[in-house]
């Protein structure tokens, strides 16, 4: 997955233990989702912002993946101050554009956007092992932490697949245009990628009943909490408590 | 059709993978019209990266390759590339993804514009030549591995490439297929690329030997040298 390596060299959350980071990117989500007023939320983005500098990643990529974000946000900023009823703030070509609906909106992008850079900086540049062993050591049900790494696991797989199939047709002149052919290629090729990846998965279930797996990773590596993860947690709560305060 | 003596031709070609890791540096490497070439190389040495770079599968990040006296470089350039040279996968059963063999092996020459008809005749003939004339109707993922390594070559024949690019051929196979595919590909008298580290296989099958070497880790050079006389490499830099 692209995104970690998103952080090639050494960030400072690096020195912070995944438990930290999943914790403070749960307090700092639950948070972001209840604020109510403009400028509360836009203090939540300057946070995200400070994470997303702290974590450095590699600037492409994280405006990669927030342009493809906004994108959508932009095809709701097209239908829903239209469409919002309440007060008249201006109109064109005899729409009129609502109070409620600018702000509305306004809301929506600021909140999405402190969420989005918030969760790529403290958890999309976690390592998804790293990650599973904090959801497992905050005591996350055993089934969801597995199916939280099996998913993100056989996402990757299963592209995998993709890319081979679609290399095989590429090999042999497939181009793509408006046909049966394309259409039934492009079938074929969406069915034998659930075949194989079933097949896949079915051999990795056997290899794992092997090793003797009864349901539980076992955890090698004993994280430990610094005195750095209490006082990071610490001063996020803070701030957060701050900027609730703001917001009432 | 004009004919080109040299095939394919690359010259200084670098690889890394998005990651960073570099795979291929300073890569030379010519093979002639008729030329049986047989690529040596451990386990992650870049053969199939090699391949995939000749295939346009994958972009050199620096370097040219010329093909049929063709620079290639954008993925239009590649489908002339992609009839006349055909590459056969490790594992066959990446390469096959229709249901039935014969609709697999018809996908090709489907691809280059013959009729549903035609393509079913191509595709009957070319597994009658590969003595497997009665798989036509069998569900290509339910083959074993040696059945689906002859039905991938089928699919590649059907486009009928003039060259042949072979990946690892002999990979899990039995000895009795392992002959047969010899003689089939022996049979063909088609230009040939062949990596391998069966050397067994390779010393049956190629004139020309290449080594591949140097590491996937960043550093050391990769380069091809030839292994025995003929050598038809470039001076890499080194």
């Amino acid at each position: 997955m692209d995104i970690e390596n998103a952080t090639p060299g050494r960030s400072p959350l690096d020195l912070l233990d995944a438990r930290t980071r999943l914790l403070g990117a749960v307090i700092f989500s639950i948070v972001t989702a209840f604020l109510t007023t403009p400028c509360a939320l836009a203090m939540a983005l300057a946070l995200a912002l400070l994470f997303a500098a702290l974590a450095r990643p590699a600037f492409r990529i994280l405006l990669r993946h927030l342009f493809a974000f906004n994108l959508f946000l932009v095809f709701l900023w097209l239908f829903v101050p239209w469409s919002m009823p309440g007060e008249r703030a201006f109109g064109i070509w005899g729409l009129s554009v609502s109070r409620e609906g600018i702000h509305y909106m306004a809301m929506v992008t600021l909140r999405a956007n402190a969420l989005v850079l918030a969760l790529l900086a403290l958890m999309a540049a976690t390592p998804v092992t790293a990650m599973t062993r904090a959801m497992s050591g905050l005591k996350v049900p055993d089934k969801l932490t597995y199916l939280f790494f099996l998913t993100y696991r056989y996402i990757d797989e299963i592209s995998g697949e993709y890319v081979r199939l679609v290399n095989a047709m590429r090999i042999r002149c497939f181009r793509p245009d408006t046909s049966i052919h394309t259409y039934r290629s492009y079938a074929y090729l969406v069915g034998m990628l659930l075949v194989n990846s079933f097949e896949r998965a079915q051999l990795i279930r056997s290899a794992m009943l092997c090793r003797g797996f009864t349901g539980r990773f076992p955890r090698i590596e004993g994280d430990k909490i610094s005195r750095l993860d209490v006082l990071v947690l610490f001063v996020l709560s803070v701030l957060l408590a701050g900027i609730v305060y703001a917001d009432i | 059709m004009q004919t080109y003596e040299k095939i394919i031709e690359l010259t200084d070609v670098n690889f890394a993978y998005s990651h960073g890791t570099t795979v291929l540096e300073g890569i030379c490497l010519t093979v002639n019209r008729g030329d049986r070439a047989g690529i040596i190389g451990a386990n992650g040495s870049g053969k199939t990266t090699l391949f995939h770079l000749i295939m346009g599968l994958l972009k050199p990040i620096s370097g040219s390759i010329h093909i049929f006296g063709q620079d290639v470089r954008e993925e239009k350039d590649f489908y002339t590339v992609r009839r006349r040279i055909g590459l056969l996968f490790q594992n066959p059963g990446d390469q096959l993804f229709c249901p039935t063999v014969l609709e697999d092996v018809a996908f090709g020459p489907l691809n280059l514009g013959r009729s549903a008809a035609e393509a079913k005749s191509i595709a009957q003939k070319t597994l009658t030549a590969l003595g497997i004339a009665d798989f036509g109707h069998r569900i290509s993922h339910k083959l074993s591995h040696g059945e689906k390594k002859l039905v991938a070559l089928a699919g590649i024949l059907a486009m009928d490439p003039e060259v042949l690019i072979l990946d690892e051929p002999t990979a899990g196979l039995d000895q009795a297929t392992k002959s047969r595919l010899i003689e089939i590909i022996d049979h063909l008298g088609l230009t040939l690329v062949i990596a391998s580290h069966d050397m067994d296989f390779l010393s049956k099958m190629a004139g020309v030997f290449y080594n591949l070497k140097g590491g996937r880790i960043g550093g050391s050079k990769t380069t091809i040298t030839p292994a025995r006389s003929g050598c038809m490499t470039c001076p890499g830099p080194l």
